[in-house]
């Protein structure tokens, strides 16, 4: 007998995770904007990232969309109960989102446009980050229902895992332009990379010591028996990833600090995974419990099995399109 | 059972953040396949003044795409924040329709959009036509899933309730429902119908004003072209459509009849005030049999009542009835529009008649206005449910959020989005006034049917456009 729903949690979590690291460091480079070195810095970061972010942005319509149709219980729950920081992200998705395009148009009002896209980067990731320190400190289920207040997701811990993801959005961001930049925008990148990094690892720390002491369930399934010698790995590597991330800043390479932080943060979410596992929805609904109709989870596997390597295909291919360095001029092949 | 004001709002919310959207997709829809069709002219005759076309449409078109985008998240994100009952109950059943749209239309547009905005270097020009076209078809495959999902909450089959949810049956049954082939032809139709109304505006104003008149005046015909075909045609869908729902939605076609007794002979009513208390309508101007005409195409048709339910199941009849017949009249004036170009273009006069010019820059927004009525009537006519006749629409919302926090959304949605509607209008008036890039005729042959041609290149040379029309007329 297949379980679905662990195949369909694995093709959520890996849609989250794709939405994480691609949408990632464009809010990053959104999150870094301001404070660019100058003018021609901040229209090459824009340009870097404007063939790309709507795509990027579709993964999180598609985690969106993936929890409805294989979790509907879990999706039900967890929208009205995060009904504020949702309605904060989207917000802020909308100011960000636009700016691309109002600011290829504008002159004069450029301004409000560049404020509107660090603004909105800041402000989804700092969403994002709360969200996940909401559903990590646990959501009240009564019958099947949420059944907390409005304001349940906003603690200490959140705002930590808030600053945490602006933080990793931000080396993302940092680290995808020493890729794509050069020159004085590259050197400035390589620096917001460690200081943007030096705040991950602090949040990241603060995390993994504050998540096993809010939940014991937590601190059983990390370091009970056997579990605490087949999970050490992913800290370790999380570990080695950070290393690895400042050795290849340090050593001046363009790609590597890329590959690393994107490393860092798969450990990271990994971790999440098993802090999260066997819920959906902590500290009681569990996947299974969550899970839509056989029927239904079939029905989206196939569409998923069938669409997820074409995606992937052209999106790897949109990417190679853009690759090189970015350029401050360009845009819509009139100019 | 949860507060009704919560219920009024968040229908409120619904109503307005998807009826801000739907303007994008009907946009992008169209202008798309106006998009691909230049460019496969500019491929095939190398003419400059179709890339000229295509570039400047291409940023309206840019623009109109990312304001889709940003409100289309907004949406998928609502139904669980605010209808989270409606998620766990229909998830099983729409979630699925909606995760292909993800799938198979949203990454396609979204893989392509960047090449077709900013690829022109970087890719040859049949890999960029690729593109524009794999944009084009991305929105309206997105149309078909959306559309679905939409027509199976009008007419559900394919699925039963098990315990407190749905599930499904048979998907080919879902997808391919009763009103869906109606819904997504009328739907397809309407956007393309809008789109070449907003073309065909602009390109009026241009020819009006004597701006870049060698561009407009191609852009005027191809619109008109479009027109001539899609405005009898839309009205033929909607009969079709009309049908459809009179067999599967009798109290929705009730209310857009504001047809208070099931009856023969039924009168179409061209003006009344429904009221919803007394059971009957004030003020009716009407013509005896017209709605059975119509319905039943015999005058003696039986046309069903809203008295045939219950007043609990009964939609608002007033808003269904006057939206109905703003899309109808709407509808009517773009086929006078298709006809007076028609009549227009066979005596050679398409791009001089001035009246026939001003007549569709009058009209240039008024097929969103359409599409938006027209929504408005299936939306609004398939209350009080949100499945009709299977889950109410008080019964689908979220439990437990509460009045205030839905009022400071839609607040805050109100706010936002009237000023992004302002500054999507202010950019878009901009890039209007700006223009294509000043297009020298002659270069490749293109210009020179059109004395009129320099007036784009120097504003000092304008020629009055009847002067200009005067000189190039045959």
């Amino acid at each position: 007998m297949i379980d679905l729903p662990l195949i369909a949690a694995a093709v959520i979590g890996l849609g989250i995770l794709f939405y994480v690291l691609l949408d990632g460091f464009d809010l990053g480079v959104g999150i870094l904007f301001p404070f660019a070195p100058d003018h021609t810095a901040r229209s090459t970061m824009m340009n870097s990232v404007a063939p790309v972010w709507d795509g990027n942005e579709t993964w999180l319509v598609l985690g969106g969309g993936g929890l409805m149709v294989f979790f509907p219980t879990a999706y039900a729950i967890v929208l009205p109960a995060f009904y504020m920081p949702i309605m904060g992200l989207l917000f802020a998705l909308i100011f960000r989102g636009v700016a691309f395009e109002f600011r290829h148009s504008a002159t004069t009002s450029k301004y409000i446009w560049d404020r509107a896209f660090f603004g909105g980067s800041v402000f989804s990731a700092l969403m994002q980050g709360m969200l996940l320190g909401g559903l990590i400190h646990g959501v009240r289920i009564e019958n099947g229902h949420f059944a907390g207040g409005l304001f349940d997701w906003f603690t200490p811990f959140s705002v930590l895992t808030g600053i945490g993801v602006v933080c990793g959005y931000g080396l993302l961001g940092a680290a995808w332009l020493v890729l794509k930049t050069e020159h004085a925008t590259q050197v400035w990148a390589r620096r917001a990379a460690m200081v943007m990094g030096g705040g991950v690892l602090i949040a990241m720390g603060a995390v993994s010591i504050l998540t096993p002491l809010l939940s014991p369930a937590i601190a059983e399934r990390w370091f009970s028996g056997v579990n605490i010698l087949a999970l050490a790995p992913i800290p370790i590597f999380a570990f080695a990833s950070a290393v690895a991330l400042y050795w290849s800043l340090i050593a001046g390479r363009e790609r590597l600090p890329f590959v690393f932080a994107i490393l860092l943060f798969f450990f990271g979410f990994l971790g999440l995974g098993v802090s999260l596992w066997p819920n959906i929805v902590p500290p009681s609904l569990t996947i299974h419990a969550a899970a839509a109709p056989d029927a239904t989870i079939i029905f989206g596997l196939v569409g998923v099995a069938i669409t997820l390597p074409m995606i992937l295909f052209y999106t790897w291919y949109a990417y190679s399109v853009f690759r090189g360095k970015a350029s401050a001029h360009g845009g819509y092949g009139d100019d | 059972m949860p507060d009704i004001d919560v219920v009024v709002l968040s229908r409120l919310q619904f109503a307005f953040t998807i009826s801000f959207h739907i303007i994008f997709p009907a946009l992008t829809i169209g202008i798309s396949g106006f998009l691909v069709l230049v460019e496969a002219l500019w491929l095939r005759t190398g003419e400059e003044a179709w890339k000229r076309l295509y570039q400047f449409w291409v940023r309206i078109f840019a623009l109109s795409f990312g304001m889709g985008v940003v409100s289309g998240i907004v949406l998928s994100y609502q139904f669980g924040t605010n209808w989270a009952e409606f998620s766990r109950i229909v998830g099983p059943v729409l979630g699925p329709l909606m995760a292909y749209e993800v799938l198979t239309a949203f990454f396609m547009e979204a893989g392509f959009l960047g090449i077709m905005l900013f690829g022109w270097d970087k890719v040859g020009p049949k890999l960029h036509f690729l593109a524009t076209s794999l944009v084009g078809a991305g929105t309206t495959v997105s149309a078909f899933w959306i559309i679905a999902a939409n027509s199976w909450m009008q007419t559900p089959q394919g699925a039963h309730m098990e315990g407190d949810h749905f599930v499904p049956d048979s998907w080919l049954a879902i997808i391919f429902n009763p009103s869906f082939p109606y819904r997504l032809s009328h739907m397809v139709a309407g956007a393309y119908l809008s789109s070449a109304l907003v073309i065909a505006g602009v390109s009026a104003i241009y020819l009006l004003a004597g701006r870049h008149t060698v561009l407009a005046r191609k852009s005027y015909s191809i619109a008109m072209w479009a027109i001539l075909v899609l405005a009898p045609l839309q009205i033929f869908l909607g009969d079709q459509h009309g049908l459809d729902v009179l067999e599967h939605q009798p109290v929705k076609v009730a209310a857009m009849e504001a047809n208070w007794d099931r009856q023969a002979g039924a009168p179409i009513i061209f003006f009344a005030i429904p009221d919803a208390e007394k059971e009957t309508n004030h003020f009716e101007i009407s013509i005896p049999g017209g709605a059975s005409l119509i319905l039943t195409h015999s005058l003696h048709g039986v046309v069903p009542g809203l008295k045939d339910v219950p007043k609990e199941d009964r939609p608002p009849v007033g808003i269904v009835f006057w939206s109905f017949r703003v899309m109808v009249a709407l509808g009517l004036s773009f086929l006078l529009l298709a006809g007076w170009g028609a009549v227009a273009r066979l005596r050679g006069a398409l791009d001089s008649d001035k009246w026939l010019m001003r007549f569709s820059a009058l009209l240039t927004p008024f097929g969103l206005v359409a599409i938006l009525s027209g929504w408005y009537v299936a939306e609004v006519g398939r209350q009080p449910f949100t499945v009709y006749g299977l889950l109410r629409t008080k019964d689908s919302i979220s439990p437990v959020v509460d009045a205030g926090a839905v009022t400071t959304s839609l607040t805050i949605f109100l706010i936002v989005y009237g000023g992004l509607f302002g500054a999507y209008l202010y950019y878009v008036i901009k890039m209007i006034r700006i223009g294509p890039r000043p297009f020298e005729p002659g270069a490749d042959g293109s210009g020179s049917e059109a004395p009129g041609a320099i007036q784009g290149a120097r504003p000092g040379l304008v020629l009055p456009p009847e002067e200009a029309a005067r000189e190039s007329a045959p």
